[in-house]
């Protein structure tokens, strides 16, 4: 889109523009400024330099037409025909983004024997919904329903595509942007629409110390994808309001070179998602063993135990037990942060939480802009303290159903 | 049988801070290191090798530095490795990444088998990988846990599904994306640096590329534009509490039992 230039003769002390670079891609050699690989077209030099030693030339695109592209689509995502909530968390925002434009929310539902779900879906309000039921859809591969997407998009041409942030929305998502040569912006924490349908997406960059406004100015469809509990999914109506339009794709082109061997069932383990009390290690933890505190403290609240990244990498708590945006988004009763600095990737996976209590010893700690309760202290001293204080009180009959029984039911 | 690791060179930290003033990112140096989800990609590969009698090379994309991650790949047991490095592919988002990939990987011929790590802690993604598996016509299996079986024609994997776990068999060739916890990474040899030293990098640049388009690489051929970039902002009453231990702990009881968990 633009190409920075250098004016050398403008350059009054070349040697200290160097500088200017945050990623070190300015470079003086032989009295020569020089632009090298590590540019990341930031434009910073051209803002911060001296006037007229950098120059952004901006190169001549022809524009799409954006009014060939209508609605925002939603693909629904399933396991045999078990609705994944973050679909019905899409349409609700899909709905309210259309309404500012005045445009159609469209769902794609894509499977086999899947005919009897279309009703449930019908009732939150999606003005069509697409279905492709076919037996060469029943498993997920990505290729065949990367076709089906595409099938989609041409009869359809929606304007914006959004796809929940679960393994398979993240898989099939770039395959079928990829193809379209569009834009993809992962993990998106606030969407909203411009006047001229460009989607706003504001997404964590950078190990999340960074927010990144993006926006696909210039290709559609736009994709954008989304994780769970993100956003809110609307109420259920009583009656079916959505129109039902039913496609089919050649058999010949759902061949896909991937076969499905089998399938089973992940091994127990209790979904972190589901828990009422979570308490959280963080880097503060100094060594494995201290893990046993922590779970002391989880045990006498009846919590699951979660991590921040520097642990699950470390090997201490198991990598399906880390918040964050890399890792789970939860919205349990109480969460209770042990020495978790509060990087916005992981507080972005546990805002929803209905009380959230901190212990960090740092006061500066980013955790206490988030932590309804805040204690700066030592986790070490409050957490053994706590718990000698309620050896003398009887365990608290659970508000919460214990989650291990929910599992095994 | 040729396998090929795509590996990049990420910031050493995540701790960035904007100047708010300028806007400007503050980076402490230039710290950089290997993306730690590539060593699993890395670890799968040469796991491989003990397997097959596979030849295994690594592609990176980025400034000549990242050179510095192709030389650690050497002392992990890695055979070959390219760099792209060209001003031209500077600004790129996913798709512009994942189209040059492609245009490298068709230049040094197409492997059996590409490997790449679940997501980058930088940008965090994970949309590289089945990018590169399009532009290439290949099919693609992400978040593998487990390698079950490999043959000269292909590879048995599983693949971790929202609520299921999928077991799929894909012939050559083919993408995978490896979960974190695949393997333990090994860490680099001692001996293999000192047998590495001198092994070449091959540097590909755009004129190098069957694709010599500018317009199809770094922000020229990206279409995800960055509008501006912001510290997080925090909007909430919290109370905090401050003073020794037998108050916090007194405060931490007290709210505990007022919210009925105790």
């Amino acid at each position: 889109m633009k190409e920075i230039i250098i004016h050398q003769e403008k350059a009054q002390n070349p040697a200290g523009l160097v500088e200017l670079c945050p990623f070190g891609a300015i470079e003086y050699q032989e009295q020569q400024l020089s632009i090298s690989a590590a540019c990341k077209m930031c434009g910073l030099c051209v803002k911060n330099g001296p006037p007229g030693v950098f120059e952004a030339v901006e190169e001549r695109v022809e524009k799409i037409d954006k009014d060939q592209w209508q609605g925002i689509a939603i693909y629904i995502q399933h396991s045999h025909g078990e609705i994944h909530p973050v679909s019905f968390e899409l349409i609700g925002k899909a709905r309210e983004l259309a309404a500012k434009i005045d445009h159609p929310v469209y769902a794609l539902f894509i499977g086999s024997e899947i005919r009897e779900k279309v009703n449930e879906l019908g009732c939150y309000g999606v003005d069509k919904i697409f279905v492709y039921d076919q037996p060469e859809l029943a498993q997920f591969r990505v290729e065949p329903y990367a076709a089906v997407f595409e099938d989609f998009i041409n009869a359809v041409k929606p304007s914006t595509v959004l796809v929940g942030g679960t393994t398979v929305g993240r898989s099939l998502a770039p395959r079928v942007a990829a193809r379209f040569r569009t834009g993809l912006t992962a993990d998106c924490t606030f969407l909203d629409l411009q006047p001229n349908t460009d989607l706003d997406q504001i997404r964590p960059a950078f190990g999340g110390n960074i927010m990144a406004h993006i926006r696909t100015t210039n290709s559609r469809p736009q994709f954008a994808t989304v994780r769970y509990k993100i956003f809110s999914a609307p109420q259920e109506a009583a009656e079916v309001t959505s129109e039902m339009v039913f496609r089919t794709v050649a058999p010949e082109k759902l061949v896909s070179r991937v076969k499905v061997i089998g399938t089973h069932v992940k091994e127990a383990v209790e979904h972190l998602e589901d828990a009422d009390v979570i308490i959280v290690a963080g880097r503060g933890v100094k060594k494995e063993g201290d893990m046993e505190m922590i779970q002391a403290l989880a045990d006498r609240l009846g919590a699951q135990i979660a991590g921040t990244r520097p642990l699950i990498e470390a090997g201490w708590v198991d990598p399906r037990r880390q918040i964050g945006l890399s890792g789970r988004t939860v919205s349990p009763k109480l969460i209770v942060t042990c020495g978790v600095s509060g990087a916005v990737q992981f507080t972005a996976g546990m805002g929803g939480a209905e009380h959230i209590v901190a212990i960090n010893t740092d006061p500066n700690a980013a955790i206490f802009k988030t932590a309804h309760i805040g204690l700066v202290g030592d986790m070490y001293e409050i957490i053994p303290q706590l718990l000698e204080r309620l050896e003398n009180e009887p365990a608290k009959a659970l508000i919460c159903k214990p989650v291990l029984a929910v599992e095994e039911a | 049988m040729e396998i090929l690791v795509c590996i990049k060179q990420v910031p050493g930290t995540t701790e960035v801070n904007i100047d708010e003033e300028t806007g400007s990112l503050i980076r402490d140096g230039i710290d950089s290191k290997m993306n730690p989800y590539d060593l699993y990609a890395l670890e799968s590969a040469l796991r491989l090798k003990q397997k097959t009698d596979a030849r295994i090379s690594v592609l990176t994309m980025g400034p000549p530095q990242a050179k510095a991650i192709i030389a650690e790949s050497y002392m992990m047991g890695v055979d070959t490795g390219y760099i792209l490095t060209d001003r031209a592919l500077a600004g790129a988002d996913c798709l512009a990444t994942a189209y040059a990939l492609s245009q490298s990987i068709q230049k040094i011929g197409m492997p059996d088998l590409i490997i790449c790590g679940k997501q980058t802690t930088d940008g965090d993604t994970a949309q590289v990988g089945p990018k590169v598996a399009e532009l290439l016509s290949i099919p693609h299996v992400t978040n593998v846990t487990r390698i079950k079986n490999i043959d000269a024609k292909g590879i048995v994997v599983e693949a971790d599904l929202p609520g299921e776990v999928q077991v799929v068999e894909l012939p050559y060739p083919a993408l995978v994306t490896v979960e974190k916890d695949i393997f333990q990474p090994r860490l680099p040899s001692y001996r293999l640096k000192l047998q590495t030293t001198d092994r070449k990098v091959t540097t590909f640049r755009l004129k190098d590329l069957a694709d010599q388009d500018p317009a199809h690489y770094g922000l020229s051929g990206s279409p995800t534009q960055v509008v501006r970039i912001f510290p997080p902002e925090t909007e909430h009453e919290s109370e905090i509490i401050t003073g020794d231990t037998v108050v916090l702990t007194e405060k931490l009881h007290d709210m505990l039992s007022k919210w009925k968990f105790v």
